[in-house]
């Protein structure tokens, strides 16, 4: 079921009662999700993700705009009309009942012809254990269970349905580091399995990336940019996209553009044909870097971190906007130690120049 | 500080505290007498025969020849039975009743969003403020006006809102996260399926708190049925216990009062003994007498 | 608007018993207290003004019921919270038997005072046959025989004081203990470490962080023993005036109804007045808490 967001707009009274002024939580949202993908919808947080996801799912009503499921209109339908499973980020199962009557509550809902007998639904309660692997414990109660059980209860309640979409709110941000690196690939595979559409919230740009198939990036409220993890990385619309995705982050310098070619400070880094002359930041990944006797760019040396694989050097620019520069270079180049300024050439397709005034991005 | 004096100071802090918890724990069962003696009191006095009782100028601490003939007379001679099962239909009734009330507006106040929600229950809180002395007058008037008098209805209706037990429960939902209503609503479960199925379940020792604290309420009730009821065969327990006294057994038949109050107090006492750890938990969150 | 409509059918019922059985009753009892010589058959009356007070005021009894329910105010408030206080600490600082007594403390908190107040006036009461087990054991220590019930004055009002201490004293012990219970024992080992006198704990460290629950247990006492009615109608029967014995909410009953009563607008004046004495004194009260209440 693709979903279609069309001039979506949600707007606030603002908490504090004497400032009249509204607050927008989610800014004329235009974007179409293909049927059977998952989508991650990323962004810091109180940019209006999670608004964005009651939306969909129907526990907010927007100020303006449509919703879509395929090509019917559930703008106005209550969450329960539209086929939708939610999960949330601490799961809210209910304490007071077991696991199997947890899963099997949104069955006992259903009424009229979609009335289920006893037998079916314990059919299906056994189902959705099953996918999401949690069988043999059917009969505790979630106060007994670890975070990561309690989450794959959450996405079986949500799942018993057969929803048309599933929506999930931080699913990994209650779970630790371990657990969520395995959970995450869980949901991946259930995803895989059900081929249902599922769109989840996240603030950690590395869970939106490993396992989406696309990635949409908000920020106070407004689509930045949507995409393909990779292109979204390889090719970010504005500055913000750029920094916010990627670990380490990526190393922004004031620069600019002059004559057809990139400077940061006097040093012209990269060619820049067909571009005005003006103020730029000019975004170099981390593994954009490459070290060079002869490169351009001349950075004072602070640390070297050898992390096996490749070795993370820390340095520092006058005209870098942060406070250190991360380059990621691969072992085999070898820095001295004890050498205090290094130089770098640049690779032209882990470099970004962007307005200095509005952030966007200068294509090449 | 040499060895001996360490060890000499050692053994002093010993004695004094062994003196002083001696102390502790003769005062406190001081007080435990006190409190226990007038239910030692009613229990021996209500097994003496009425000779006997009579016959003793300096009361005896035991006796030796118990005797239930006061029981006997205690639901023969006076209707407390009747009291008895009088105090029950109203406890019964006046609870289960409150129980609805106390439950629906919690949930309104505590999960339904609607217009003046703010101002309704501030106003609903100023009137905990208000003493019963005051409303009871009109109460009287308007039950009396209504030939109520000497009912069940006119016993009953006054006591089957709380203002205080609204606000404890209100409370108490409002702390079963947001979350929960909101899986909820996405599962499409109706509001009093949300409120019968999730918060009442969750809500349940506070629940079962109040509803054993308006039993206790109820059965010590006195003012209101003394103002309502003249008619013995409405009495509730604490009225028919002073009809005893003041017209009792014909003539002044302690030991045959002291069986009666022994067996008004007991369903209480039991009760009280059974949910200890719930109705003191219960009282300390803010309950008050009367 | 379904959403108001489904709040508004669950609040009817507690807006309807609210409405009919406090807000309008409290408006009604000012009108009632202003009408002079309103008649309960023909519900009429023939003038508004002052007068119910002034008669209030005037009339012995009443003046006999304020008298009684000061002494016993000023007597039993800071006498229980007092032994509650104590009896709390003492409760706080034991282990072994600390559920039972905590058990049997709270035992009269759970019993028809009605019921247990006949079994006080047994001990008290001297009869034909007997002159009341405390009496004999006064008498023991070489005192004199005292009927506590219908004796002196001062007998009668030490019968009511010590009963209604008896009845309010589960209540207070139960929240101090609790109140104890809740300050961190991190206080008391820092206390400790420094070498710190009971005493000095107790005043600079237990004392204020229990202080909000013993203000409130000031409070609900006073409260409670201005309205006190029903302990004494246990120990001295129904007819508390000629018994010398009423109290100021016992003063509104009768007027209501009982040997004197029928008349709602000499009742709904006394109940004012007693609302306008607790109010004024849990003010004061307030005023005072602010200046040595620590709240945290």
């Amino acid at each position: 079921m693709k979903i279609v967001l069309e001039h979506l707009t949600k707007r606030f009274p603002n908490r504090n009662k004497k400032i009249k002024e509204e607050v927008v939580a989610v800014n004329d949202f235009n974007f179409e999700i293909p049927d059977g993908k998952l989508i991650g919808l990323l962004g810091p947080s109180g940019c209006g993700k999670s608004t964005a996801l009651n939306l969909i799912c129907g526990l907010e009503t927007p100020t303006e705009g449509r919703i879509y499921f395929g090509n019917t209109d559930v703008t106005d339908l209550p969450p329960e009309r539209r086929g939708v499973g939610l999960v949330f980020q601490n799961y809210a199962l209910y304490p007071h009942l077991t696991v199997r009557e947890n899963i099997r509550f949104p069955l006992e809902n259903l009424r009229g012809k979609d009335k289920l007998t006893k037998e079916q639904m314990e059919e299906k309660v056994r189902e959705a254990a099953e996918l999401v692997q949690i069988k043999e414990l059917l009969d505790r109660r979630p106060g007994e269970m670890s975070g990561g059980q309690q989450q794959r209860v959450a996405i079986a309640r949500a799942l018993v349905k057969r929803p048309q979409v599933l929506l999930l709110d931080e699913p990994l941000s209650n779970l630790d580091a371990r657990l969520r690196l395995q959970t995450r690939e869980e949901l991946r595979r259930i995803q895989v399995e059900t081929g249902i559409t599922t769109v989840f919230v996240t603030h950690d740009q590395e869970e939106a990336m490993s396992i989406s198939d696309m990635i949409v990036v908000m920020k106070e409220g407004v689509l930045q940019q949507m995409g393909e993890p990779q292109s979204i990385y390889d090719d970010p619309d504005n500055l913000f996209v750029a920094s916010f995705l990627g670990t380490p982050k990526i190393n922004v310098f004031n620069g600019r553009v002059e004559k057809s070619g990139i400077y940061i400070g006097d040093s012209k880094v990269l060619d820049a044909y067909g571009v005005k002359d003006r103020k730029v930041y000019v975004a170099i990944r981390p593994e954009g870097f490459v070290v060079d006797p002869e490169g351009a760019l001349c950075c004072s040396l602070i640390n070297r971190e050898v992390m096996g694989r490749d070795t993370s050097l820390v340095a520092t620019h006058p005209d870098f906007t942060g406070e250190r520069i991360r380059a990621i270079i691969p072992s085999e180049q070898v820095v001295e130690k004890g050498t205090s300024s290094v130089r770098f050439s640049l690779k032209p397709a882990k470099v970004c120049i962007f307005d200095a005034e509005s952030g966007r991005r200068i294509r090449l | 500080m040499e060895a001996t004096d360490v060890k000499k100071a050692a053994a002093d802090e010993q004695t004094r505290k062994t003196i002083r918890t001696a102390l502790v724990y003769t005062l406190l069962g001081i007080w435990a007498v006190l409190v226990l003696f007038p239910f030692y009191w009613m229990v021996l006095t209500s097994i003496k025969g009425y000779g006997a009782y009579n016959a003793e100028y300096v009361p005896q601490f035991f006796t030796l020849n118990p005797t239930l003939e006061n029981y006997t007379l205690a639901f023969t001679a006076v209707p407390l039975a009747k009291y008895f099962f009088n105090t029950i239909i109203f406890t019964l009734i006046t609870t289960a009743l409150m129980m609805v009330v106390v439950i629906f507006s919690a949930f309104a106040f505590a999960r339904l969003d609607f217009k003046g929600k703010d101002i309704l229950f501030s106003l609903f809180l100023s009137l905990m403020m208000i003493p019963n002395e005051l409303v009871i007058i009109t109460n009287f008037v308007t039950i009396t006006n209504l030939g109520l008098r000497n009912t069940f209805t006119g016993l009953i209706l006054p006591s089957v809102t709380s203002v205080f037990y609204i606000y404890l429960l209100k409370e108490n939902f409002e702390q079963i996260p947001e979350n929960l209503y909101k899986a909820a609503k996405v599962d499409g479960t109706s509001d009093m399926r949300y409120l019968f199925k999730v918060m009442l379940p969750i809500s349940r020792p506070t629940i079962v708190t109040i509803a054993i604290l308006k039993v206790i309420e109820c059965w010590n009730l006195y003012v209101w049925p003394r103002l309502i009821t003249d008619d013995r065969n409405y009495f509730l327990v604490s009225n028919g216990i002073q009809e005893i006294r003041e017209n009792g057994f014909g003539r002044e038949n302690v030991p045959a009062m002291m069986a009666a109050v022994v067996v008004i107090s007991v369903p209480l006492v039991v009760l009280f003994l059974c949910f200890r750890h719930k109705i003191m938990e219960g009282v300390a969150r803010g309950g008050t007498k009367g | 608007m379904k959403k108001n409509l489904t709040a508004l059918l669950c609040l009817l019922p507690a807006i309807f018993f609210l409405g009919v059985f406090m807000v309008y009753p409290l408006i009604d009892v000012f009108v009632y207290s202003f009408e002079e010589g309103y008649n309960f058959a023909s519900r009429s009356y023939f003038g508004t003004g002052l007068y119910n007070y002034s008669y209030v005021l005037h009339d012995p009894f009443f003046i006999q019921a304020l008298k009684n329910t000061f002494i016993l105010v000023i007597i039993t408030v800071p006498l229980s919270t007092g032994i509650a206080l104590l009896i709390s600490l003492e409760l706080s600082s034991v282990r072994v038997l600390r559920d039972f007594f905590q058990t049997v403390y709270f035992l009269p908190y759970v019993t028809n005072t009605l019921a247990v107040g006949l079994v006080f006036m047994i001990l008290f009461k001297k009869t034909a046959y007997s002159d009341g087990l405390v009496s004999i054991l006064i008498q023991l220590f070489g005192g004199p025989g005292i009927d506590f019930i219908d004796g002196p004055y001062w007998a009668k009002m030490f019968v009511m004081c010590f009963y209604t201490i008896w009845i309010v004293m589960p209540f207070k012990i139960l929240i101090l203990t609790s109140a104890l219970a809740s300050v961190n024992p991190m206080y008391y080992k820092a206390a400790q470490v420094d070498a710190t006198p009971r005493w000095r704990i107790f005043f600079k460290i237990t004392l204020p962080m229990i202080s909000p629950m013993v203000f409130y247990l000031v409070i609900t006492g006073f409260i409670g023993a201005f309205k006190a009615y029903s302990d004494e109608v246990a120990l001295f029967g129904t007819d508390l005036n000629a018994a010398g014995m009423n109290t100021i909410v016992g003063y509104v009953y009768d007027m209501l109804y009982g040997n004197s009563g029928g008349y709602p607008s000499y009742a709904s004046a006394a109940a004012l007045i007693l609302f306008a004495i607790v109010f004024t004194i849990t003010t004061i009260n307030l005023m005072v808490s602010r200046k040595t209440v620590i709240y945290q």
